[in-house]
């Protein structure tokens, strides 16, 4: 073997011979996988961060199912219960994106970026990484989401196949939308700033198909309510669950939805991944 | 040898402002050269573009003979970085952060961890390898900091204001932890707000100013230069104050500077002990008591005065 195998020997020994350095600079999948890796450490090793992003997600979901239910009629076929589950477990994808943009300032903000920026890897790795990390986390939020819901009395109508891709494209949803919420947090500079920014969302939430039925909005407000994405992906993800569009009361078939949720996740990869990797990898 | 950093006419413009404005440099390899100025001398910028972070407008920056504008990323194998914020990771432990950085930089699994190991061990914190960082000390951070952008090995470390914010043990240890690597043979570019620091540390002193260099040379060659050592003298009664510029006036190389609020009479001279002890013994004749009398290293302010014949720039950021 050429290459020296003891780092601890050479660490001392390089230095003063000239040796050169063991710098030979990490490949793109390891890159990733630090990245992503130090991003899920973060979460759950942070109680504030694991409890909040966990807790605050059931809750808002017992309180809706509980206080709101009971005056909102959903125009199809399904129990409040039976709408909301679908469209709230979409929204956790905008949820964990919030936080994804003020932990991704953050990190350009104490210096943890220039430290990335100056090391011989792919810079782009980096944001890949930080995107699946958060990927990660919706999948976390919907298993834990998920079972509450089930506990609170929801029971999809969809066979375990479509029940089942429905969350998939949860998490595909959640792959695409990250790349929105790390652009946020790269433009953003610091948490506050990209919390403020990340904000935004708030209206992507709650002017949707998630928590009540777009019929029930006043005319002007239903052309945005009803096409904008994440409404797009909530009815996909209802669809699949609760056996066909006709139930849950929209138009169109459960492909035509799902198609328009995979074209809405392709459109955002495919803006706003080159974006976050020119912003990150750029020296300005 | 080569310099291991060559830097001719880097300019570096944010709107009108010159953060660098044809700044020349020339670091020797083997030692630490300091990079000395008030904020917003430019002194970050300039490490910036060290560490290929960002690209100058204008000028040639070789680092370790690599054309940095044509070849980062060669540069990148060849530099640690620890900037102005410890940059380690909070929710992961010290052994934790190091082999992450150690397997950015190529290292596989296992020479990750020895290295980790190694470099925990040189700077004494081998005993809080498996605390999370969230319970260290700021001098702790600082330190495991410094590892993260040793585990390289790289050829030139990058200190961006290294011990700002710490207590004086906290920079001690710091100090004594970056002298041993100098020792070892790593060429080390540090930023520093602190006179003190650069005399400690540096073999070569480079003084910033408005994104230019104003004066350089070793902190010796400097302070003959432009901040000689200082008498101070603080007497029991204010009202000694006359006597003791009196006294000093004799010694110093420039007019005495009495400080109104602390009572404080201060003059630089030419060979310090010795002007010291004629100070005492004149003051003793004359018997004129003194709270407190010594000799110092000028300050960064004073070195300025010298310089420019200006102090420094309050808000650093005018060009």
């Amino acid at each position: 073997m050429s290459r020296s195998i003891d780092p601890v020997a050479d660490a001392d020994a390089s230095a003063t011979s000239g040796r050169p350095p063991i710098a030979r600079g990490a490949g793109f999948s390891t890159t990733a996988t630090c990245s992503a890796r130090r991003t899920i450490l973060q979460f759950f090793r942070t109680p504030q961060v694991l409890v909040m992003g966990t807790v605050q997600g059931a809750m808002f979901l017992v309180m809706f199912r509980y206080v709101f239910g009971g005056a909102i009629r959903t125009g199809g076929e399904l129990s409040y219960v039976n709408f909301l589950v679908p469209g709230f477990l979409t929204t956790i994808v905008l949820w964990t994106g919030m936080s994804a943009a003020s932990g991704v300032a953050e990190d350009a903000a104490t210096g943890v970026h220039d430290r990335l920026r100056s090391l011989p890897i792919p810079r782009v790795a980096v944001v890949v990484g930080r995107a699946l990390a958060d990927t990660g986390l919706t999948t976390w939020g919907l298993f834990v989401t998920g079972i509450l819901s089930f506990l609170i009395g929801f029971r999809p109508a969809g066979s375990v196949v479509h029940v089942a891709a429905g969350f998939v494209l949860i998490i595909v949803a959640g792959f695409a939308f990250s790349w929105v919420f790390i652009l946020i947090g790269l433009v953003g500079g610091n948490a506050q700033a990209a919390q403020g920014l990340s904000m935004l969302v708030i209206p992507f939430s709650f002017i949707s198909s998630a928590n009540v039925p777009v019929q029930s909005m006043p005319g002007w407000l239903q052309p945005f309510a009803a096409n904008q994405p994440v409404s797009v992906v909530i009815n996909a993800v209802r669809s699949l669950m609760q056996g066909g569009p006709a139930r849950v009361g929209i138009g169109h078939t459960t492909a035509y939805w799902v198609a328009a949720a995979l074209i809405w996740c392709a459109v955002l990869v495919v803006v706003f991944a080159p974006l976050c990797a020119r912003r990150f990898a750029r020296t300005h | 040898m080569d310099p291991i950093i060559e830097a001719r006419g880097l300019t570096k413009r944010y709107g009108d402002v010159a953060a660098l404005d044809g700044l020349d440099l020339v670091a020797e390899s083997g030692c630490l050269t300091a990079l000395l100025g008030p904020n917003g001398a430019g002194k970050t910028t300039f490490v910036s573009a060290v560490a290929t972070l960002l690209r100058p407008d204008e000028g040639d920056l070789r680092v370790a003979g690599i054309d940095a504008f044509s070849h980062p990323k060669e540069i990148r194998k060849v530099i640690g970085l620890a900037g102005q914020y410890a940059s380690v990771e909070p929710a992961m432990t010290g052994t934790e952060n190091l082999v992450l950085v150690a397997r950015l930089f190529g290292a596989d699994r296992r020479e990750a961890e020895v290295a980790a190991a190694s470099i925990l061990d040189r700077l004494g914190l081998t005993d809080a390898g498996d605390r999370l960082v969230r319970t260290y000390s700021g001098g702790m951070r600082r330190r495991l900091d410094l590892g993260a952008s040793l585990v390289g090995r790289p050829r030139l470390l990058l200190l961006d204001e290294p011990t700002t914010g710490l207590d004086p043990r906290s920079r001690s240890e710091l100090w004594d932890a970056i002298r041993s690597l100098v020792a070892d043979g790593t060429d080390v570019l540090m930023t520093t707000q602190y006179l003190e620091e650069a005399d400690q540390l540096a073999k070569h002193v480079v003084i910033v100013d408005h994104g230019r260099v104003i004066a350089s040379g070793t902190p010796e060659s400097l302070k003959s230069q432009v901040g000689k050592d200082v008498v101070e003298v603080r007497p029991g009664d204010p009202s000694d104050i006359s006597v003791v510029v009196e006294v000093l006036a004799s010694v110093g190389v420039e007019e005495p500077r009495v400080d109104p609020d602390t009572h404080r009479v201060s003059v630089p001279v030419e060979v310090g002990a010795e002007e010291l002890t004629r100070v005492v013994l004149e003051l003793t004749r004359r018997q004129v008591h003194f709270d407190d009398i010594g000799l110092r290293r000028p300050t960064l302010d004073e070195v300025f005065l010298g310089l420019t014949g200006k102090p420094i720039d309050p808000d650093g950021t005018e060009a």
